[in-house]
C-alpha cells in the first residue's frame, strides 16, 4: 500500500544519495584535518538513509491528505506566497500585502468582501506598525511613487 | 555572596525605564502569542527575532524583550487551554485536562488565577534554580573538550528525538535533515563551499531564522487553510475575577511538586516543557488518593496547578543547559539560542566568565518579567480573553505578513523569502507525516559546531576514532544518549498521554 511515509522515505533516500554524490565532489585541500569536509556529510546521509528505510518498511498509519479542491487551495496559497516574495521589492509593501493577506484571509474564512477589507486593513496597519512605529526600512509604494 | 552581588549587577543593568517598558511590552505581546491557538513560544519568539534585530536593539534590550515574550507565551498558553480546550501551545496540553472541565463548571476565573499563580511559582523557583545551578554547571563545562561536546550534541538530538516523538526513526531523520542543511555553505576549516551548487546566496549557509520562521509560522498557514480555521473561538463565560485564596492554599503543594519535577525535566537536554508538565501532572495524580484521585480530569484544581507550575519551571530549567553548554533542551530554547547567536553571543562556560553582565541581566530580566506577568495575568486576564476572539482569518494572514516583513527587513532578498516559503512547505509535509520539526531547527543550529568539534577531536587524536569515547564524561554522555533514544520505546507504553477532554476539536498541538 502506498502511504505518505513510504513516499517521503523513498524521496529522502534519493535526496540522501544526491547529497552523497555532491559531497564526494568536495575538493580536499592538502592541509586538511584527518576528517576532512566530506566525512560528516556522509555520516548524515547515512542516518537519513537508515531512517528513511525504516519509514519505507514500517510506515505509520497514514494521515488524511488533502484531495482535489484542497490541493488547488494549498497550491494557490503557495503561489501567492512565492509571488509575494518576488513582488515586495519592486512593488513596495502595501499593494502586495493587501493582495496576499486578502487571498489568505479568503482561503481561511471565505467571504470575499470581508477578506478584501482584512487584507487592506492588515497592509495599512502593519505598515504603520513597522515603518512608522518601529522604523523598519520598508517602502510603501512602487519605486518613484513616494513613501 | 557571589550570587547576590552578581544579581545586583544584573538588576543595575536591566532596570532602566527603557528596558522596563520593553519588558512590559514583551510580556503583553508574549501572553497574547501564547494564548492564540497556533502561535506558541517558539514561533512567537521566532517571528520577533528578525524584527527586533532590524530595529537595531542592543543585545541586552533584545534579550529582555524576547525573554519576556518567551515567559509571557508560557503563561499565555494556559488561557486558551482553560477557556477553549485548545492548548495555546504544546506544553499547555496538560492544562486542558482539568482546566477546561473547571471552566465548564463555571470556575473559569478560579482556574485562570490558580494557573497564573502556579505559572509564577514555577517560573520564579526555576529562575532561582537557574541562578544556583548554572554557574556550577558552567564550571563543570570547562572540562569539556571537543569529544565531550560532540557527545553532548548527540545526547541533545537523541533525547529530543526519543522523548518528543512517537517514532524514533522520524525524529532521527528530522535531526539529520537539519544537520544536512547546516552543512550548506563554506566549510569553516578548509574554506571550500559545500552543497551550494554555485548559488551565491547559499555561500553563507542557510540562515536559521529563515528556517525557523518558515517551519514554525508559514507552515501554520497551510495548516489553517486546510482546516478552514475550524478551531476559532467558542467562548466560555468568564465571571468576576476574585482571588480564590483557599484554592491557592490547597494547591500550593501541587505547585511546589510540579515545580521540582518541571525544573529537572527542563534541565535534561531534549526533554523540555512538554515533558515537564506531563510528568508533573502524572505525579500529582499518583500522589492523590481516593475521591480526590478520581476527580482528576474532571476539574481538580491541583490538576491545573501542577502542570502549569511544571511547564513554567521547565521553561526556566531549560535555560540552564542552553546558557552553560550552548545546548538547547527544547524547541523554544532552540529559538532562544538562535536569538543569542543572532546577537553574537555564544553561550557556553565562557559566557559566564567573560560576559557575566549578559547572563545576570538576562536573569534579572527573567525575574522582572515574572512579576510583570503575575500582575498582568491575574487582574488583567479579561483583556487577553478578549484578544482570544480574534478570528483565524485575520490572525493567520497577519502572522504570515509579519513573517515576511521580518525576513525581508533582515536580509532584503527574495531568495531568503522563497527559502522561508520552502521551509513552510517542508514543515507542512513533516507535520502531516508526524515528523517533529524541532530537531530540524536544532540540527541547523548545532550542525556546524557538532562537525567542528568532531574534526577538532580527530585532530587532537590524530584520526583515532576511539578518542570520542575516551573520557569518563564522554562515555557517560554516550550512554545517556543511547538510553535517551532507546528507552522511550519501552517506556512509551507506560507513559501514555491521557486523552484530552471531549467537546471542542483540538487542532493545534503546538
Amino acid at each position: 500500500m502506498i502511504r505518505g511515509d513510504r513516499v517521503f522515505g523513498a524521496f529522502m533516500i534519493v535526496v540522501a544519495l544526491g547529497y552523497i554524490l555532491s559531497a564526494s565532489s568536495i575538493p580536499t585541500s592538502f592541509m586538511s584535518d584527518p576528517v576532512g569536509p566530506r566525512i560528516f556529510p556522509y555520516m548524515i546521509a547515512g542516518v537519513v538513509i537508515l531512517c528513511s528505510l525504516v519509514m519505507v518498511l514500517k510506515p505509520d498509519p497514514d494521515q488524511d491528505w488533502p484531495a482535489g479542491p484542497m490541493v488547488l487551495q494549498l497550491g494557490l496559497a503557495l503561489a501567492v506566497l512565492v509571488a509575494y516574495a518576488y513582488a515586495i521589492t519592486p512593488l513596495g509593501f502595501l499593494i502586495p500585502t493587501t493582495v496576499a493577506a486578502g487571498v489568505l484571509s479568503w482561503q481561511i474564512g471565505g467571504r470575499p468582501l470581508r477578506s478584501a477589507i482584512t487584507g487592506l486593513g492588515l497592509a495599512i496597519g502593519l505598515f504603520v506598525l513597522f515603518r512608522v512605529i518601529l522604523g523598519l526600512g520598508l517602502r510603501g509604494l512602487p519605486a518613484g511613487m513616494g513613501f | 555572596m557571589d550570587m547576590i552581588s552578581n544579581l545586583a549587577m544584573g538588576f543595575s543593568i536591566a532596570v532602566t525605564p527603557y528596558t522596563l517598558i520593553l519588558a512590559i511590552i514583551g510580556c503583553f505581546v508574549g501572553t497574547i502569542i501564547g494564548a492564540l491557538p497556533g502561535l506558541g513560544p517558539s514561533n512567537g519568539v521566532a517571528l520577533l527575532i528578525p524584527i527586533s534585530f532590524s530595529m537595531g536593539l542592543d543585545a541586552i534590550s533584545a534579550l529582555v524583550l524576547l525573554t519576556s515574550v518567551y515567559y509571557g507565551a508560557m503563561y499565555g498558553g494556559r488561557i486558551s487551554s482553560i477557556l477553549l480546550n485548545i492548548p495555546g501551545d504544546e506544553p499547555a496540553m496538560m492544562t486542558t485536562l482539568d482546566g477546561y472541565p473547571m471552566a465548564r463548571q463555571g470556575k473559569a476565573a478560579e482556574a485562570l488565577v490558580v494557573s497564573g499563580v502556579a505559572s509564577f511559582v514555577g517560573a520564579l523557583m526555576a529562575t532561582i534554580g537557574l541562578m544556583v545551578f548554572a554557574p556550577y554547571l558552567a564550571r563543570v563545562a570547562y572540562s569539556f573538550g571537543p569529544a565531550e561536546y560532540f557527545a553532548l550534541y548527540l545526547l541533545a538530538f537523541c533525547t529530543l528525538g526519543g522523548m518528543g516523538s512517537s517514532n524514533q526513526a522520524k525524529a532521527a531523520l528530522a535531526a539529520a535533515i537539519g544537520l544536512g542543511i547546516a552543512m550548506i555553505g563554506l566549510d569553516k576549516t578548509t574554506g571550500i563551499p559545500r552543497f551550494t551548487f554555485g548559488e551565491l546566496h547559499l555561500m553563507d549557509g542557510v540562515d536559521f531564522l529563515v528556517a525557523i520562521v518558515g517551519l514554525f509560522a508559514v507552515a501554520e498557514v497551510f495548516h489553517f487553510i486546510e482546516s478552514h480555521g475550524k478551531d476559532s473561538a467558542i467562548g466560555v463565560k468568564l465571571g468576576k475575577i476574585l482571588v480564590p485564596w483557599r484554592m491557592l492554599r490547597q494547591t500550593f503543594g501541587a505547585m511546589m511538586r510540579g515545580t521540582g519535577i518541571g525544573f529537572v525535566a527542563g534541565v535534561l537536554p531534549g526533554a523540555g516543557a512538554s515533558l515537564g508538565s506531563f510528568l508533573a501532572y502524572m505525579a500529582e495524580k499518583s500522589v492523590a488518593k481516593g475521591a480526590d484521585k478520581a476527580s482528576f480530569g474532571k476539574g481538580n484544581p491541583r490538576g491545573v496547578a501542577a502542570p502549569e507550575a511544571g511547564n513554567n519551571a521547565a521553561a526556566g530549567g531549560a535555560l540552564v543547559p542552553m546558557l552553560t553548554l550552548g545546548v538547547p533542551g527544547s524547541g523554544t530554547t532552540a529559538v532562544l539560542l538562535a536569538l543569542l547567536l543572532t546577537l553574537n553571543i555564544t553561550p557556553g562556560p565562557l559566557l559566564f566568565a567573560e560576559r557575566p553582565e549578559i547572563v545576570w541581566s538576562l536573569i534579572a530580566s527573567l525575574l522582572i518579567a515574572n512579576v510583570v506577568l503575575l500582575l498582568m495575568n491575574v487582574p488583567m486576564i479579561k483583556v487577553f480573553v478578549k484578544i482570544l476572539s480574534v478570528p483565524a482569518w485575520v490572525l493567520l494572514p497577519g502572522v504570515t505578513m509579519i513573517a515576511f516583513v521580518g525576513i525581508y527587513s533582515l536580509t532584503g532578498s527574495s531568495f531568503d523569502m522563497l527559502m522561508m516559503v520552502a521551509f513552510g512547505v517542508l514543515g507542512y509535509i513533516m507535520r502531516k507525516l508526524d515528523i517533529p520539526t524541532v530537531p530540524v531547527i536544532l540540527g541547523i543550529l548545532l550542525g556546524n559546531a557538532m562537525e567542528d568539534n568532531l574534526r577538532r577531536a580527530m585532530v587532537l587524536s590524530n584520526g583515532d576514532w576511539t578518542y570520542l569515547v575516551s573520557s569518563p564524561i564522554s562515555i557517560g554522555l554516550w550512554i545517556a544518549a543511547i538510553l535517551g533514544f532507546v528507552a522511550p520505546i519501552f517506556l512509551r507504553r507506560l507513559l501514555k498521554k491521557p486523552p484530552v477532554p471531549q467537546t471542542a476539536p483540538v487542532m493545534n498541538e503546538d
